[in-house]
């Protein structure tokens, strides 16, 4: 969406940029998306490996993994999310400061996948509300990436300034 | 020790709750909690511990945050179905499980596979033993403050995954075994990949030797730490490397042979001290040992059929009989309907996985689905030396115990 | 070595004892009194120093006994297994001596047991859930527990009060299929456990 890119030409606008607030906004907050891993089960190995030498998550301004929750816009969450884990699942995704999104990756995460049992959460979706899910038992680096990639689209088309002021007049009142 | 009353303090999950400052600050004891999410608990252990300042004096875990069910999962479906929840017990190494679940099953059944299908399998079984002692180091150095070894071993990891994804088509949930067999051959010219792997990894292992094992900060934190008698590492029944370290000459690859394993000349690495240290050449020992019989393999690979043939009633036969033949028909659609039958009675079968010794414990009434099985975890019984191991360390120390006893949360939890 | 003396001899001194014929290992059934007596025996007498495995087995409402206590047992010197089969005498609220006197690594056992099938370990020191929640109130692994679960409230008053998520039997439209194994060829094929109703369809009540 041209609109809500930063179009900047020198030869035109000289050493102004004229754009949309939203724009500059986005464009910020999409390309430093730190994620929350919420390694739970074997997904979070595959996790582990698009972060390590291979797959190198690092090439798209995500590979500032903390477990600190406070510091993070993304939890990813990656694995089986079971009835006893999902009250943790849900505070940690209460501590994350907003604005905040949620990548649901693996079948388990997103359905409850091949675990139909009784200690198994049917879906993250159940306890948080879910940006991206990615398919697969576990889905590969790449899927993941993609996901990442489809989640900074996501984050490039929202109407974040209208929320910023709407979050402000609502605490106001 | 418990008329002092102490504050909580929460660490990873939910920052601080309740605690107020000053009022710790003046309390002798304090309680933290550890995880279930947090780096140091690789998954979703947690831990509650009663301090003493640095030092701990009390540890208890608490589990079943990836209780999945498996057991009662595997009650109501037929055995073949179960392979895939197999790989996902101890997710580091799920070739080795798939192996041990198809060999109990066939204990119980009285199938024997053929030479080469066992030869496959103590091959994959060894290639999973490296990739999972591979992160286990790696995730070890990174505990005690090293970031650089994860990479390196990441990067062989990345080979094997390569390698696993051309025989069974996926990266790890690999699902490779079947009752009587394995899902196909070894692929065409897949050998030779394997043995020009095995010529990389000693490099690549000597390059983390140097960044680890005679470092001075690695040393001064995992020397004398975590130290387990081998009279406690028995009566709280760990096995596998983490018994090894502690002095234990128990390898089930030697002293109960299965799948072929009586064949290869191989050593058992033994620890003398029983600290973090000990566990940790355990495992880089381990590695070396089975490249050597991976090695072995390659230079003599036994030819003939992959699965056991004449077991008409538990392995399915090839695709081309199926298609064209009556009889191979209706066996094919009476195995995958009514899955492969066995004889009534119980087995308890243990496997030397990289973790330990994985144990099932079936009871079949006959027919196709198992009464009950139970799945003897490694991990869990390693992890049970915990409330034993951690008072007397430092906070420090816990995470450097934790990596060297190198436990799977989807294992321990099942 | 495990042979015909060695089996003569363990159950002269043990007379209660009964071996059972099983083709892996050497099983002997026991009554629960006598379980912490025939397991210091087994380790100090007879070198089974590990405990690797401690379970239990529901063999179903109609059966007598209907919870057997499995134990195996394994020596580093002989290089084999043995199981002890030990039965529940109590159906509605059954109880079995702990034997964490003699093996510490029964602790966790025995706590996973009671979480499963709530055999409660007499003499435990901290017998408590292990893998669900404390206060959840059924035990799965007992036979009448369904796979797909029981409705319950989730462990976390506040987080319900936000998501009004709970804890509801898993739809089991979507799997495991398993055959009935009864009748002719269509009959037999593999179904779900329960197709009356699914995400969309609600659960007849
Ligand atoms: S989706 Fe598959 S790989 Fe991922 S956590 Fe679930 S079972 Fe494991």
């Amino acid at each position: 969406m041209v609109s809500n890119e930063v179009a900047y030409n020198s030869k035109i606008e000289g050493e102004v940029i004229v754009t949309k607030a939203d724009a500059v906004v986005n464009w910020i907050r999409k390309h430093s998306v730190w994620p929350m891993p919420m390694g739970l089960a074997c997904c979070a190995i595959e996790l582990m490996a698009s972060a390590a030498s291979r797959y190198d998550i690092s090439r798209f301004g995500m590979e500032v993994m903390r477990f600190s929750p406070r510091q993070s816009d993304c939890m990813i969450v990656a694995g089986t999310v079971t009835y006893k884990m999902a009250e943790v699942v849900r505070r940690i995704y209460d501590q994350m400061g907003d604005p905040k999104w949620v990548v649901a990756m693996g079948a388990c995460a997103s359905t409850g996948g091949m675990y139909r049992s009784y200690a198994v959460m049917q879906g993250v979706d159940n306890i948080v509300p879910v940006d991206v899910y990615v398919s697969g038992c576990p889905p590969r680096p790449e899927a993941l990436l993609d996901a990442m990639m489809k989640l900074q689209d996501k984050i490039g088309n929202e109407p974040s300034t209208s929320r910023l002021l709407q979050a402000r007049n609502t605490s106001m009142v | 020790m418990s008329e002092v009353t102490f504050k909580e303090v929460q660490v990873g999950d939910s920052g601080y709750r309740d605690a107020v400052a000053e009022e710790r600050l003046n309390s002798e004891r304090m309680a933290l909690n550890v995880g279930p999410s947090h780096p140091t608990t690789h998954g979703v252990l947690r831990l509650m511990m009663e301090l003493n300042g640095d030092l701990i004096e009390k540890c208890e875990p608490v589990l079943g945050y990836l209780h999945r069910g498996d057991e009662k999962i595997a009650e109501n479906m037929t055995y073949n179905q179960f392979v895939p929840y197999t790989d996902r017990l101890d997710y580091l190494s799920p070739l080795a499980n798939n192996v041990a679940y198809a060999i109990a099953v066939e204990n119980l059944a009285g199938v024997k596979v053929p030479e080469r299908c066992e030869a496959i399998r103590v091959m994959i079984c060894e290639m999973a033993r490296i990739s999972s002692h591979l992160l286990g180091m790696g995730v070890f150095g990174m505990d005690a403050g090293a970031w650089t070894p994860f990479m390196y071993t990441f990067t062989e990891r990345e080979k094997l995954y390569t390698l696993f994804e051309e025989l069974t088509g996926a990266r790890f949930t690999t699902s490779f075994t079947r009752i009587g067999g394995v899902a196909r051959d070894i692929p065409e010219g897949w050998l030779q990949k394997v043995s020009r792997f095995c010529e990389e990894l000693p490099k690549a292992i000597e390059e983390v030797e140097k960044l680890l094992t005679r470092n001075r900060i690695f040393l001064d934190r995992t020397e004398g730490v975590g130290v387990i008698s081998s009279s406690d590492a028995l009566a709280f029944g760990l096995t596998g490397p983490n018994l090894r370290a502690s002095g234990v000459d128990f390898d089930l690859r030697k002293d109960k042979p299965y799948s072929g394993y009586e064949k290869y000349d191989f050593e058992v690495p033994i620890g003398t001290r029983g600290d973090c240290y000990d566990r940790y050449l355990v495992r880089i020992e381990e590695v070396r040992e089975s490249l050597k019989i991976i090695n072995q393999l390659i230079d003599d690979f036994p030819a003939g059929s992959w699965y056991a043939e004449d077991a008409k009633k538990i392995f399915a036969p090839p695709k081309e009989k199926i298609m064209t033949s009556m009889e191979e028909l209706i066996q094919n659609f009476m195995i995958v309907t009514e899955g492969p039958q066995v004889k009534p009675g119980e087995i308890y079968f243990e496997a030397e996985n990289p973790k330990g010794a994985l144990g099932f414990y079936i009871v079949s009434k006959g027919g196709g689905v198992p009464y009950r099985m139970k799945i003897r975890a490694p991990s869990f019984c390693n992890l049970s030396i915990l409330e034993k191991l951690a008072p007397g360390h430092m906070l420090a120390d816990i995470t450097v115990i934790l990596g060297s006893l190198d436990f799977v949360m989807g294992e321990c939890d099942r | 070595m495990i042979d015909k003396d060695f089996i003569e001899d363990l159950l002269k001194k043990h007379p209660y004892s009964n071996v059972k014929h099983q083709n892996d290992c050497l099983t002997l059934s026991c009554p629960a009194q006598q379980i912490i007596d025939l397991t210091t025996e087994l380790r100090d007498q007879q070198t089974f120093d590990l405990l690797v495995d401690l379970t239990a087995v529901d063999q179903g409402e109609a059966v007598e006994n209907r919870f057997m206590v499995v134990i195996h047992l394994y020596s580093c010197i002989h290089h084999d297994y043995i199981r002890i089969h030990s039965d529940c005498t109590d159906n509605e609220s059954p109880e079995f001596p702990s034997i964490h006197s003699v093996y510490p690594a029964a602790n966790w056992h025995e706590r996973e047991a009671f979480d499963m099938f709530g055999i409660v370990f007499t003499g435990h020191p901290n017998l408590k859930r292990i893998l669900m929640w404390d206060e959840y109130p059924y035990f799965p692994l007992r036979k009448e527990f369904p796979l797909a679960g029981i409705d319950v409230p989730l462990p976390a008053d506040d987080v319900v009060e936000v998501t009004q998520a709970s804890v509801e039997p898993a739809p089991m439209m979507g799997g495991p299929f398993v055959s009935s194994g009864q009748g002719f060829m269509s009959d037999a094929e593999p179904r779900a456990k329960d197709e009356s109703w699914t995400e969309k369809k609600e659960k007849p009540v």
